[in-house]
């Protein structure tokens, strides 16, 4: 059974007199171990159906059943215990916490569980997430000591430290550069391998086709879904890197 | 969320912003502060009172010249010119419940010895005045009814006076000079206190009444007649009689009001105690308006920091915090930067307490349980002002909505 499953799915802003119609019916499954990626235009309703995927914001129609349960009929605290138990966020603009330690950012959903860890269980598992990213080495950095693509990685290490089912990444690369992007990508490619489903908001094509299905929404609908075989990451990474070296050689040269 | 998480990510967040932090708790410090100082004053402004009427001796009633004043109390008194020496000599002889009787009067003189001055009171007595106040002699000898009776140019002197003009040498026997007048000092009276207030009272001398009227003063009236009952229980009486005598002594009608006021060391106890009380409220509740000032500065910061922290909210409410974990966050926040306010107010207040009782020569004002009180109510209000004045800040930090805290900037 599919780990999303979302029907007749619509959501209306009122403000005043004015309703703007965001989402205007979508059916959705996604399988477990997926990676799909949404694209569309900007204001066809993107933000508004990942939030409704992560159990941020409440469908104003339809049923949304998450991991076999039907969340759209829960109140806000158990919604908060399935985002911090389920899903994972990553945001374009990471929002990780200033003058904090890179370790204590990725611990920040730990101390929000139900679970009880312990504070060494807490921070060994943050360690392991920021090894996962591959900034093992930058756990006692605040993020104005990072680069943006660091920064990025934080903001995933903290998506994944409490194991969610689910990662939901709406423009994670909107503020990075290609070189970076790609890098990103590429991690998104090995969590996925790992069996994690993604799911990420992006309007770069290119981007989309490392995903293994490309959703496109348009005014609220969704106008096509395709299944494809996705590029692989770690190739175009190299491919980048070969080209770069040639260039600087010929750079040398002349 | 994790218990020991509340009071770590409350930190935290303290330590993001410690210049603020730091700021915001000043206002709490001196609030505290104030209330600390102030209730130790009154305090000691009242143990003080309290300590110098005691000085005045047992079973002593005053009589004072003059109608009695507003409140039903003259302190000090003495501007009127109704009591005579022979008042005292008749309160002492006819009423078989006095013991002793000293008309008083007072001057302010400098004293030359050698090359030597000093600026001191001069006290008129009776010889029995010592007895009334029940201040021993040192060494030497007070002055006798003879000398009294003679006006002899002999006096008895206080440490200060004996610390100041003979600088700590032996000044029985020596001669110091008022106004040309020559005195023989004939007894030294023992230290009344360590503290400055005590070395105040004793910067005296004491001479026979007469030599104070006729040589000194240039007075006839008493200033205060010091009388002593023999025991407590005659208190009421004697003060009757006193009454009684010296309205007959002054020839007043029925209808006339009495030209003098007799009180017993409690009514002047009672009424310094009455104003020093009146005093430490007041002055605590001026503190008490700092301390709410304080707690609106902590409110004001905490408002500020939520719309800065919206985004930080924002994340927080994402990543699986709920509403009441937010609440207490800020709500610890303030309430700890409160705390961390009060403890420095409290050292501060202490601080302050002990440097001014000690130039003002008081007691000790914090005993141990006094301390432990003040420390406990402090600490309790600080944490009080904290929840009042941080509740609403985290009320509304705790109602943020995820999606727009998240897009704010
Ligand atoms: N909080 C809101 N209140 C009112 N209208 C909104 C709100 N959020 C989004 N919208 C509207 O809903 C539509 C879809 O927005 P969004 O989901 O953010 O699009 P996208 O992420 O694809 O750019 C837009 O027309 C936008 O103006
Ligand atoms: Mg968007």
């Amino acid at each position: 059974m599919a780990i999303v499953q979302l029907k007749g799915i619509t959501r209306v802003y009122k403000s005043g007199s004015l309703a703007v119609e965001a989402l205007r019916g979508i059916d959705l499954q996604i399988a477990e171990g997926n990676f799909v990626s949404i694209m569309g235009a900007s204001g066809s309703g993107k933000s508004t159906l990942m939030n409704i995927l992560g159990c941020l914001d409440k469908p104003t129609e339809g049923s949304y059943n998450l991991g076999g349960e039907d969340v759209s009929t829960f109140d806000k605290s158990r919604l908060a215990k399935i985002r911090n138990r389920m899903l994972g966020f990553v945001f374009q603009s990471f929002h990780l916490l200033p003058r904090t330690s890179a370790l204590e950012n990725v611990e920040l959903p730990l101390l929000y569980s139900d679970d009880n860890l312990s504070w060494k269980e807490i921070h060994k598992r943050a360690r392991e997430a920021l090894e996962i990213v591959g900034l093992g080495d930058r756990t006692d950095h605040n993020p104005n000591e990072l680069s943006g693509g660091q920064q990025q990685r934080v903001a995933i290490a903290r998506a994944l430290v409490s194991n969610p089912k689910i990662l939901l990444a709406d423009e994670p690369t909107g503020n990075l550069d290609s070189r970076t992007t790609l890098e990103i990508v590429e991690l998104f490619q090995k969590l996925n391998k790992g069996g994690l489903t993604i799911i990420m908001v992006t309007h770069e094509p290119d981007i989309a086709r490392f995903s293994n299905r490309i959703i496109t929404l348009r005014d609220g609908l969704m106008s096509s879904d395709k299944t494809i075989e996705p590029l692989n990451a770690l190739q175009a990474l190299e491919n980048w890197k070969d080209e770069e070296k040639i260039q600087q050689e010929s750079e040398v040269q002349s | 969320m994790k218990v020991s998480a509340v009071p770590y990510v409350a930190l935290k967040a303290l330590r993001r912003n410690r210049m603020r932090t730091l700021l915001t708790a000043l206002g709490i410090v001196i609030g505290v502060a104030a209330v600390i100082t102030m209730v130790g004053l009154g305090q000691g402004a009242s143990s003080e009172v309290q300590e110098q009427v005691n000085r005045l001796g047992q079973n002593v009633v005053l009589v004072f010249p003059g109608a009695r004043q507003l409140g039903g109390v003259s302190i000090g008194g003495g501007s009127a010119n109704t009591l005579t020496i022979e008042d005292a000599h008749a309160i002492r002889d006819e009423i078989p419940e006095v013991v002793a009787a000293s008309p008083e009067v007072r001057s302010q003189r400098v004293l030359v010895y050698g090359n030597q001055n000093w600026h001191t009171r001069i006290y008129g007595q009776s010889a029995d005045y010592l007895q009334i106040r029940q201040w021993p002699i040192e060494s030497g000898r007070m002055f006798s009814d003879e000398d009294v009776e003679r006006a002899s140019l002999v006096a008895v002197v206080g440490q200060t006076v004996v610390d100041e003009l003979f600088e700590g040498s032996d000044p029985i026997g020596e001669t110091v000079r008022v106004r040309g007048l020559p005195i023989e000092i004939i007894g030294v009276l023992s230290r009344k206190g360590m503290s400055l207030m005590g070395s105040v009272q004793d910067d005296i001398m004491i001479v026979p009444y007469t030599t104070a009227f006729q040589r000194i003063s240039g007075r006839s009236h008493a200033m205060v007649i010091n009388v002593q009952v023999y025991d407590e229980q005659s208190m009421a009486i004697a003060q009757e009689k006193i009454t009684d005598l010296l309205r007959e002594r002054h020839r007043l009608a029925p209808y006339q009001e009495d030209d003098f006021t007799v009180q017993t060391q409690e009514d002047v106890a009672e009424a310094a105690t009455e104003t020093s009380r009146i005093m430490t409220w007041l002055l605590a509740s001026i503190a008490g308006v700092s301390l709410f000032v304080g707690g609106i500065g902590i409110m004001n910061v905490m408002l500020v920091s939520v719309t800065e922290r919206t985004r930080e909210v924002g994340l927080r409410l994402a990543v699986g915090a709920r509403s009441p974990d937010v609440l207490l966050q800020f709500l610890i926040e303030a309430v700890v930067l409160c705390l961390l306010g009060g403890i420095g107010g409290i050292l501060l207040g202490v601080l302050a307490t002990e440097v001014i009782a000690t130039y003002a020569g008081w007691p000790a004002l914090f005993s141990t349980e006094a301390m432990v009180v003040a420390v406990g109510v402090s600490a309790a209000v600080s944490a009080a002002v904290g929840v009042f004045f941080g509740f609403y800040p985290a009320w509304k930090a705790s109602r943020l909505d995820p999606i727009v805290a998240l897009r704010t900037e």
